[in-house]
């Protein structure tokens, strides 16, 4: 196999992205190509599935087959594919309205079924796409024009809710750092199982102050832990812009429910003689 | 003529007999056997049950009804029944009515006869069943079969056939304890004087089968039907009357080198199974009424993005939670107008148990090569009734979609507006052809685009792809001449062909309709088979008459239209068919109006 080295470029798709100048979901479609670079994966072998939402936009822009879904199901989709088609590299990706809200409970059980695939959420603490409404990762008193006085309702924590839940692979990363991030995602899809990616990108229309991250991220202040007990307790006591691999399972990945110890449709026929 | 079901020698060659009891009596069990004994004799018929929602414990009857003909339908009386105990008996009483002079026999420790039984009865037979079970080490409801398959004339050797059967998986001490409960039915019965009753009960020698017939339900002859067809994953969450078939695929699927998942909802499983077939492998989900509902806004992800899917519905009692565990045909409306925007797609029904197996991998066979969803409007009564039907043959479907060879970077068009408009779909592994499949409405290279003149052409792309396939004779059952039609879909087409039949013999000839495409609506095929026709009957298991309507929007109906419809769980029977077209004759109502709407009425 001296196939050249992939770069980059070659997985970009060339559609020109919907985002606003200085979102922080252009560093995730870099690094996102960085990875699938480094990985020298043939295009055609990745599929990139999502739902919708600003984040959610990602598959249009990567050279690579893509189902661009519904708001909430990236995930039950990226499965189905996977399970079906178990070759392929599957990326599910979609911001945290999308994951963590509408589609909260595919979360859930993404993580307990753990297919082998991997799961990149944007998270900007905000809805965008509908214009600055509180996401389930909102702070509590955030003014929105929605709730001017906050929604005082407690953020949503995915990175434990993924290590309860049983993701083989959890980190956090941040897009204003692409080579960083670019190697927690080639790690990730390396790692059996299904890995959960939380990555703090910016919304610099509907949360300007978010700019600021870049001064306030606590670089790999998250390391591997030796038990989830343990990730939960880093991912707690770690500061809150915290980056890095908290956590590296080795549950078996979920491959379907293998032999049921059935008959083929030849062979089943006899069943129905009276 | 009479309208009222009375016991009479037509019984001979067809009979039909009701076994209640109380959850857990085991009267379903008893039914099956009955049908099992009956159909290794070489006898028709069909066995459907009727319960309530409770786990345990609640109410059950088994409905069984054997015939020297082929039968999907139930008659509407029923010549005996056989009471276990009354528990609860007043929830069903309405669907198991006896006929005028017929038989019941009930266990003496049962108590009281409910008093609209006592008045129908012509004769009550009060039998020591729970003792003589008790004293034969069986259970009290292999005594209750032993009683019934005396009176019916099944020979012994079947009924021992059907208890092996049954039972051999168990060990050898239960068939032996149910063959002693059945042969304790057997002298108890004989013990009495029923001369009359058995002339009328016992039912005509059948004509020996080429071959052993088969006994089968629609949820596994859906689930064959899609297996054979190709579909090699199933993503569902268990739902009421659609679990026994998921449960029927699993390891039938494994054995085919498929996998069927559970999904963690309904949303799940429409997305899942759109993942698997976005990925190229035939996909199916199996659900009821309110899965259909969780499942309406991926749908139209499948219109829009063209990727195939079935969802097999069984249809039970809506709205809302409604009757879980019984047969309505209401989901007509929502599987056709459902989702929202305008989504052309594909609706089917399977007009019997047995052909759930050809419409299921019709459904899979049309759903590939239109590269659309197509919904399968199965329903609880045919899901779940067992019927004896000669052996199947597998049908033979063709099942292709239209892939793309690799092609040059950016030279694919995933959406290309072909003349019949199907765009050869490229396979994630293709090289070349890179893609987003979308929601989003597009243009032909998938991007998406919110200009007028692309929503337009993919709206008549989506929409030309279904309408100018020729969907051939499958379309519809259609028998019969003159002017007089029954027009019926999916499960009501069991009673109607009866009521034909029955008619036919009376010398009267109509003409019936028995419609297995719904979506798109074979406009054309219906105007001419209803040409010449001057009095049609709409005959539907639905209080609103969703069809009638449906029919109504689309077609030009013939001058007088009568509506013979009623929600469920009492299905249209072929009585209630073969009353409304007596009265459409003897009313004289060939009006020359095109809006005379009338209902039939039903009993």
């Amino acid at each position: 196999m001296n196939e050249a080295m992939r770069k980059p470029n070659d997985f970009k798709s060339g559609v020109k992205p919907i985002w606003c100048p200085g979102c922080g979901d252009y560093g995730v479609l870099s690094a996102l190509t960085k990875a699938f670079a480094r990985l020298n994966c043939a295009p055609e072998k990745i599929a990139v599935v999502s739902g919708i939402g600003c984040a959610a936009r990602i598959p249009a822009y990567v050279n690579a087959y893509g189902l661009h879904g519904l708001h909430g199901r990236a995930l039950p989709a990226a499965a189905g594919l996977k399970l079906a088609r178990p070759e392929l590299t599957v990326i599910a990706a979609g911001g945290d309205g999308d994951i963590y809200s509408i589609g909260g409970n595919h979360f859930i059980h993404a993580c307990r079924r753990n297919v082998d695939m991997t799961l990149i959420v944007m998270d900007n603490r905000i809805y965008g796409m509908t214009k600055g409404q509180p996401s389930p990762t909102t702070e509590p008193d955030y003014p929105t024009h929605l709730y001017p006085a906050g929604t005082h309702v407690q953020p949503l924590d995915g990175m434990s809710l993924a290590l309860v839940a049983g993701a083989n692979f959890v980190a956090r990363a941040f897009t204003g750092d692409p080579n960083d991030l670019a190697e927690i995602i080639v790690e990730a899809i390396r790692h059996p199982g299904f890995s959960v990616i939380e990555v703090l990108s910016p919304c610099v229309t509907f949360r300007p102050e978010e700019r600021e991250w870049k001064h306030q991220i606590a670089r790999h202040a998250l390391t591997p832990a030796g038990s989830v007990a343990e990730a939960l307790a880093a991912v707690a006591s770690a500061p809150e812009l915290s980056t890095g691999i908290v956590w590296k399972g080795n549950r078996p990945p979920y491959t379907g429910p293998g032999d049921q110890a059935g008959k083929r449709v030849q062979d089943v026929l006899d069943s129905f003689v009276a | 003529m009479s309208d009222t079901p009375q016991d009479n020698a037509a019984a001979r060659e067809s009979v039909s007999v009701a076994i209640t009891g109380s959850g857990g009596a085991g009267v379903i069990t008893a039914g099956e056997m009955l049908l099992a004994a009956a159909a290794h004799a070489g006898w028709h018929g069909i066995q459907t049950r009727s319960v309530g929602p409770q786990i345990r414990g609640g109410e059950a009857v088994s409905m069984v009804r054997l015939a020297t003909f082929p039968v999907e339908a139930h008659d509407d009386a029923f010549h005996l029944l056989v009471a276990v105990d009354w528990r609860n008996f007043d929830r069903f009483a309405a669907e198991v009515l006896l006929a005028q002079g017929g038989l019941v026999i009930m266990d003496k420790a049962a108590g009281d006869v409910p008093p609209p039984l006592k008045e129908r009865a012509g004769k009550i037979l009060s039998l020591p069943l729970s003792k003589a079970a008790k004293e034969a080490g069986s259970r009290v409801n292999m005594v209750a079969l032993g009683c019934i398959a005396a009176l019916l004339g099944i020979p012994e050797s079947s009924l021992e056939h059907a208890a092996r059967r049954r039972f051999a998986a168990k060990g050898e001490k239960l068939v032996e304890a149910s063959l002693a409960g059945l042969r304790a039915g057997r002298d108890l019965t004989m013990q009495e004087d029923l001369a009359d009753h058995i002339a009328n009960l016992r039912l005509d020698r059948p004509e020996k089968p080429d071959k052993p017939r088969w006994i089968v339900s629609g949820n596994q002859m859906a689930g064959l039907g899609a297996v054979h067809a190709g579909v090699r994953f199933v993503a569902a969450y268990p739902i009421t009357p659609a679990s026994d078939l998921l449960e029927w695929m699993t390891p039938v699927l494994s054995a085919e080198g498929g996998m069927l998942v559970q999904a963690e909802d309904e949303l799940a499983s429409i997305n899942m199974i759109i993942g698997s077939s976005f990925g190229g492998v035939p996909s199916m989900t199996a659900t009821s009424g309110p899965g259909l509902a969780l499942m309406m806004e991926g749908l139209g992800l499948a219109v829009s993005a063209e990727i195939p899917v079935v969802v097999v519905n069984v249809q039970r009692g809506g709205p809302s939670t409604g009757i879980p565990t019984k047969s309505e045909q209401t989901d007509l409306n929502i599987a056709l107008c459902g989702m929202h925007g305008e989504a052309p797609h594909l609706v089917l029904a399977p007009l019997s148990a047995a052909d759930c197996l050809f419409t299921t991998a019709w459904a899979v066979e049309l759903a590939e090569a239109l590269q659309a969803p197509a919904i399968v409007l199965s329903d609880q009564k045919i899901a779940q009734m067992k019927a004896i039907s000669d052996p199947l043959p597998l049908p033979a479907v063709k099942v292709a979609r239209k892939v793309s060879e690799a092609c040059a970077p950016h030279a694919y068009k995933r959406y290309a507006l072909t003349e019949d408009g199907v765009s050869p779909m490229a396979l994630p592994g293709t090289p070349g052809c890179m893609y987003t499949a979308d929601g989003l409405e597009h243009g032909e290279n998938a991007v998406p685009s919110s200009r007028a003149e692309d929503h337009a052409a993919m709206l008549e792309k989506r929409a030309r792809k279904l309408r100018n396939h020729d969907y051939g004779p499958a379309w519809a059952e259609v028998n019969g001449e003159g002017e007089i039609a029954v027009i019926c879909w999916g499960s009501t087409a069991g009673p109607v062909h009866e009521a034909a039949r029955v008619l036919a013999r009376e010398g009267i000839s109509i003409r019936t309709v028995s419609m297995r495409l719904l979506s798109p609506l074979p406009i054309e095929a219906l105007e001419e088979t209803l040409a010449g026709v001057k009095t049609l009957i709409v005959a539907e298991n639905s209080h609103s008459g969703q069809f009638l309507h449906y029919l109504r929007a689309w077609c030009d109906l013939p001058q007088e239209v009568i509506s013979l419809k009623h929600a469920g769980p009492r299905p249209i029977t072929a009585p209630e068919v073969r009353r409304a077209v007596i009265d459409a004759i003897g009313g004289g109502r060939m009006q020359e109006s095109n809006i005379a709407l009338k209902e039939a009425p039903v009993s």
